[in-house]
């Protein structure tokens, strides 16, 4: 399986939450880190994007597109910031 | 009005190819014509869909090759062997094909030539590509701060943009440092194995200068590079990565 990083879904991002995301800031709910979301780890061999902490792999978002709707699962984030431009 | 993209939102449009230039034997360089293209930054991605006559889309995202300042979007595709998109994009497009294009996207892995801060560059392999584009700008913009290129490539025959990096190192603090890791001994006059601690320590630069460095490559690469950096006393915060999967060892 191949590994990405966020960088590699921006476009995806971009089209799910309207703007530029990657350098959004989110929280693991599971360890607590925070990291910009072009730092996870992405997986996109799935039917769909999953995204994984970069610390302790808990899955943080979960998209799925069919027929033009796209299901996002964010609830493995604790918080999710605004981007910020860099 | 209908046809006209909302302002700001990320729309496909569809992407003439004008241009083929066969890099290696598994990479090559497309030149797009996109009539609304907004512009981009150096390090930016475009995603391209293909879409098959039974409906099936597949989807990548690629960096742009080309800097903000050229007149046409160049992407350089590397062929994966299990690859849905890289197979089509470097074995059977031509000239006057149409592909769907969105873009630029990606707000991290960029460099613009407003920046004063030193630049490292560290590239495994295809992971040179973002790399051109901020040489390019970089000599475009008439920028003099050092930006420094270390890339790693298996052998002279896998090397991308070689020409190019050669007319280009010396420019305006602009450094190249090609290193080959297969190469058989005496063929190759430049460095020789991989990006490890010793390389860096000797060819990158000094974390005492405060350097903006990007790594991009396979994960292990990127991975490696970017711990050994922290361990020289590279700040994190300086250190942006791009992994684009692979297990490969450029």
């Amino acid at each position: 399986m191949t590994t990405f990083d966020g960088n590699a879904i921006a476009g995806t991002l971009n089209a799910v939450f309207g703007g530029e995301m990657t350098t959004a800031s989110g929280t693991c709910a599971s360890c607590g880190a925070t990291e910009l979301l072009a730092q996870l780890r992405v997986y996109r061999d799935a039917p769909g994007v999953v995204a994984r902490c970069e610390h302790c792999d808990a899955i943080l978002m979960v998209i799925v597109e069919k027929r033009g709707i796209a299901c996002v699962d964010v609830s493995g984030f604790a918080a999710l910031e605004e981007p910020t431009q860099l | 009005m209908a046809g006209t993209a909302l302002r700001g939102r990320l729309t496909w449009q569809q992407a003439t190819v004008t241009g083929l230039v066969a890099e290696t034997s598994n990479t090559r360089s497309i030149v797009f014509d996109l009539p609304d293209w907004p512009g981009h930054r150096a390090g930016q991605h475009v995603d391209v869909r293909l879409t098959a006559e039974d409906g099936y889309q597949a989807e990548r995202s690629y960096s742009i090759a080309s800097a903000p300042e050229d007149p046409h979007v160049v992407l350089t595709v590397e062929r994966l062997d299990d690859g849905e998109v890289s197979p089509y994009l470097v074995d059977e497009l031509r000239i006057g094909d149409e592909v769907e294009l969105r873009g630029p996207v990606g707000g991290h892995f960029v460099w613009e030539s407003t920046c004063d801060s030193p630049v490292l560059l560290v590239a495994g392999g295809s992971g040179v590509v973002p790399f051109r584009s901020m040489l390019r700008h970089h000599a475009a913009a008439g920028s003099t701060v050092p930006m420094r290129l270390l890339y790693s490539a298996r052998s002279r025959e896998t090397l991308i943009y070689a020409d190019e990096f050669t007319r280009l190192g010396g420019r305006g603090g602009i450094d190249i440092r090609v290193t080959l890791t297969r190469e058989n001994p005496g063929t190759w006059p430049g460095e020789r194995g991989r990006i490890d601690r010793d390389f860096l320590t000797r060819t990158g630069l000094p974390p005492a200068e405060e350097p903006l460095v990007y790594v991009c490559g396979p994960t292990a690469f990127v991975e490696t590079v970017a711990n050994t950096l922290v361990d020289l006393g590279h700040g994190p915060g300086r250190i942006r990565t791009e992994r684009f999967g692979g297990t490969g060892t450029p």
